[in-house]
C-alpha cells in the first residue's frame, strides 16, 4: 500500500500499462509537451516518446475518430479529452461509431479504446466547462462507463478499461485529482460493472458516483452523529450497472436515495429509482428521493455556484425526508 | 497508353467487375421494390468506373473505409455477391450477419473496414487506421471514399488536417456524383471544386473524369503509389454521376431528364467496352460469355439471399460487447 493522489494513480496506471503493452498509446490535446491540461500525463512523453504520446490539434472529432480507427486495427488508444464538455463536439464519433462498430458489422471487429476525461463543477469554470454527461454515454449500448472516486479505484478501473476489448468511457473529476488515498501495490485491477459499498449502514442507502460519493460519505458521518447509519454505495460503473449490489443494500436498509452532481432530470438517479421499483418495491419503507445539481446552467459567482452543486447539507436534508 | 500496360485477363476482369456492379444493383432495385430489401438502398449505377478504377489500384493488404453507397465497393474488393445480397436482404448469411444492411457492409477478409452511414463520419476512422499502420511501421495504405457532399462537414476538415499533420498514408477518394441528395456542389459549397479543399491542408490533389475507367485507374494507381512511397495523404476527386436517385425513395425532381440523359451518353461500362473492342481485347462472343456468367452469378446471389435464413431472434444481443480477457 502507498498513499497517492488520484492524479498520481492515473498517471502511474498509464505508465505501467504502456510499459506492459506496446499497443497502448495516448492521444489528445496537449497530452505531451504540456503534460496534460490537468497533468495526468505528466512525464509520459519523456518516458515513451512522441510515437506513443501523441499531441493532437483541437479536433475532437478527428482525435477520437483516429482512436476508433486505430483500435479497429488492434491498437489500444487512450484518448484524453480535456474536459467532458468537449466530448459533445465529438459525440457522433463516440455514439454513432465507437458504440456501433462491433454490433453493426456482425462482430468482425472490436474497438478497444479508452476515453478519459474529467467532469464536474466547483472550480468557477462556469456554464460551458462544469457539466456532467457521463449518463448520456451510459445510455448507449456498446459503450461502458466507469466513474472512479478514490485513487485506488481510479487505478483499478483505468487499468481494466485499458485491457477491455470495447470502448470504455472513464469519467474523472476536476475536484478529485488532488485527493489522496491508499493504493494497492502491484497489478491492481477492478472488474467493470462492480459497485463498492464505501460505508456500511443499516438505516438508509445512499447511492452515488464520482465526487458525490465523497459528499455522501461526509453526510453519512454527520448523520452518524445523530445515530443514523447510512450505507454508501459507490456505483463505480454506470454501464454495466451493478444492480445486485444496489438491490442487496436496499433490501437491508429498506430506504434509499441517490446523489449525482449533474441535473437529476433524466439522470442517474432516475435510473436507480426505476431499478428499485422493479426489483425492490416490497423492500422499500419510503419513497426513493434524488439529489442532484440545480437545474440551471452553472453560474460563475462563487455563492451561486456553491448553491447549484449538491452539498453535504442537501444530502442530509434529503436523507431526513427519506427517514421520516 | 495505359491499356497497353495491362494484361488481357486483367482488362476483362475490370469489365466483369463493372458489369457485376451494374447487374447487382439493378437486381437490388427490383428486390427493394418487392420488399425483400428494406431501409435505405443507395445504388452505384453510373459510378462503376469510379468505383472499380479506384479500388482495384489497391493491393490485398490495404484497408478501405467507405460510405453507405458501397455495394459496388464490396463487390470490387472481392466480397461474395451472394453474401452482399444476403446482407441487403437482412439474412444471417450476409457479410455483416444481417446486422448492418445495405449501408453497413464489412468484410474483414477483403479489408473492407466498413460502410458508414453518417456523412463524413468515417474519415477520422480512416485516419486512425492509417495511424495504426504508421505505428506498426507497415507500408499498407488506407483508401477512404466519400461523396462530394461530405466535404462540407467538419469531420472532413479535421481528418484531412490531422492526417497531414501526422503524415499518414491515407488516399482520399472523393466520388463526386454531382448531387448531395438534391444539392449540387455549386449550390452547397463556397468552393465547389472538392479537390481544392485538400489544397487548404497542403495536400496534393487532383480531379479526373470518373466515367473513363482507365483515367480513373491510372490516377488511382498514381495516388496509391505516391501515398505508399511518401507516407503522406493524397486527394483524388473522381467526377461521375449517379444514374439513379440518391436512394430508392428519390423521384429526382431536382434534376432534368436531359441532364441525366447527357451523362448516360457517357455510360462508363459502354465506354469501357467500346475501348476494349477498339483495342481488340474483346469481341462480341467473348463479351456475351462474360455477360452471361455475370448474370448467372447475380441469379445465384439472389437465390442464395432469398433462401437464406434470417438471424435468430435469440441472438439479438450478440456482439453488443466483446468477450473480455479480464473476465
Amino acid at each position: 500500500m502507498a498513499i497517492k493522489t488520484y492524479r498520481e494513480a492515473l498517471n502511474e496506471t498509464l505508465r505501467t500499462e504502456m510499459r506492459r503493452d506496446p499497443d497502448v498509446f495516448i492521444i489528445g490535446q496537449d497530452v505531451g509537451k504540456f503534460e496534460g491540461a490537468y497533468r495526468v500525463t505528466q512525464g509520459l512523453l519523456e518516458d515513451f516518446g512522441a510515437r506513443r504520446v501523441k499531441d493532437a490539434p483541437i479536433s475532437e472529432t478527428a482525435i477520437v475518430g483516429a482512436g476508433i480507427g486505430a483500435a479497429m486495427l488492434g491498437l489500444r488508444p487512450v484518448v484524453e479529452f480535456m474536459t467532458i464538455n468537449f466530448t459533445l463536439v465529438a459525440i457522433d464519433q463516440i455514439v454513432n461509431h465507437a458504440a456501433k462498430i462491433r454490433y453493426m458489422f456482425g462482430g468482425q471487429v472490436s474497438v478497444p479504446m479508452v476515453i478519459r476525461t474529467p467532469g464536474g463543477g466547483g472550480q468557477q469554470l462556469t456554464a460551458q466547462h462544469s457539466q456532467n454527461f457521463e449518463h448520456w454515454y451510459a445510455h448507449v449500448p456498446g459503450l461502458k462507463v466507469v466513474a472512479p472516486t478514490t485513487p485506488a479505484d481510479a487505478m483499478g478501473l483505468l487499468r481494466t478499461a485499458i485491457r477491455d476489448n470495447d470502448p470504455v468511457f472513464v469519467l474523472e473529476n476536476l475536484a478529485l485529482y488532488n485527493t489522496r488515498g491508499e493504493v494497492p501495490d502491484g497489478d491492481h485491477t477492478i472488474p467493470l460493472g462492480k459497485a463498492d459499498v464505501k460505508r456500511e449502514g443499516s438505516d438508509l442507502t445512499i447511492i452515488a458516483h464520482s465526487r458525490m460519493v465523497n459528499v455522501s460519505l461526509m453526510a453519512a458521518e454527520k448523520l452518524a452523529e445523530d445515530g443514523i447509519e447510512a450505507e454508501v454505495v459507490d456505483l463505480r460503473s454506470l454501464r454495466p450497472l451493478d444492480t445486485e449490489t444496489i438491490v442487496a443494500s436496499v433490501q437491508k436498509t429498506n430506504r434509499a436515495m441517490t446523489v449525482e452532481e449533474g441535473w437529476p432530470t433524466f439522470g442517474v438517479g432516475g435510473e436507480i429509482v426505476a431499478l428499485l421499483m422493479a426489483e425492490a418495491f416490497d423492500d422499500l419503507d419510503a419513497p426513493v428521493l434524488r439529489v442532484g445539481g440545480e437545474e440551471v446552467p452553472m453560474p460563475y459567482s462563487k455563492p451561486l455556484e456553491r448553491a447549484a452543486i449538491p452539498s453535504v447539507d442537501k444530502v442530509i436534508k434529503t436523507a431526513m425526508r427519506v427517514l421520516e | 497508353m495505359a491499356i497497353q500496360t495491362e494484361n488481357k485477363e486483367q482488362l476483362l476482369e475490370l469489365y466483369r467487375k463493372m458489369l457485376l456492379i451494374r447487374l447487382f444493383e439493378e437486381r437490388a432495385a427490383q428486390l427493394y421494390t418487392q420488399a425483400h430489401i428494406g431501409g435505405y438502398c443507395h445504388l452505384n449505377i453510373g459510378e462503376e468506373a469510379a468505383v472499380v478504377g479506384t479500388l482495384t489500384a489497391l493491393r490485398d493488404t490495404d484497408y478501405v473505409y467507405t460510405y453507405y453507397r458501397e455495394h459496388g465497393h464490396a463487390l470490387t474488393l472481392g466480397s461474395d455477391p451472394a453474401a452482399v445480397m444476403a446482407e441487403l436482404c437482412g439474412k444471417v448469411t450476409g457479410v455483416s450477419k444481417g446486422r448492418g444492411g445495405s449501408m453497413h457492409l464489412f468484410d474483414l477478409d477483403n479489408r473492407l473496414y466498413g460502410g458508414y452511414g453518417i456523412v463524413g463520419g468515417h474519415l477520422p476512422l480512416a485516419v486512425g487506421a492509417a495511424l495504426a499502420i504508421q505505428y506498426r511501421e507497415q507500408d499498407d495504405v488506407v483508401m477512404c471514399l466519400f461523396g462530394e457532399g461530405a466535404t462540407n462537414i467538419g469531420g472532413f476538415h479535421e481528418a484531412l488536417n490531422l492526417s497531414k499533420v501526422y503524415h499518414l498514408p491515407v488516399v482520399y477518394i472523393c466520388i463526386n456524383n454531382q448531387y448531395a441528395m438534391g444539392s449540387r456542389p455549386d449550390e452547397d459549397s463556397a468552393v465547389p471544386e472538392a479537390w481544392m479543399k485538400a489544397c487548404a491542408y497542403n495536400m496534393e490533389a487532383e480531379r479526373v473524369d470518373g466515367m473513363e475507367m482507365f483515367t480513373v485507374r491510372e490516377a488511382a494507381k498514381r495516388a496509391v503509389n505516391k501515398v505508399r512511397d511518401t507516407r503522406d495523404p493524397y486527394f483524388l476527386e473522381v467526377e461521375t454521376y449517379r444514374f439513379r436517385g440518391h436512394s430508392m425513395a428519390d423521384a429526382g425532381a431536382y434534376r432534368s431528364r436531359d441532364e441525366v440523359q447527357e451523362w448516360q451518353r457517357r455510360d462508363p461500362i459502354a465506354l469501357y467496352a467500346a475501348r476494349l473492342e477498339e483495342e481488340g481485347v474483346f469481341d462480341s462472343e467473348l463479351r456475351e460469355e462474360i455477360d452471361s456468367s455475370v448474370e448467372q452469378e447475380i441469379e445465384r446471389a439472389v437465390k442464395f439471399a432469398l433462401e437464406s435464413p434470417s438471424p435468430d431472434v435469440e441472438n439479438l444481443y450478440d456482439n453488443v460487447y466483446t468477450p473480455q480477457d479480464w473476465e
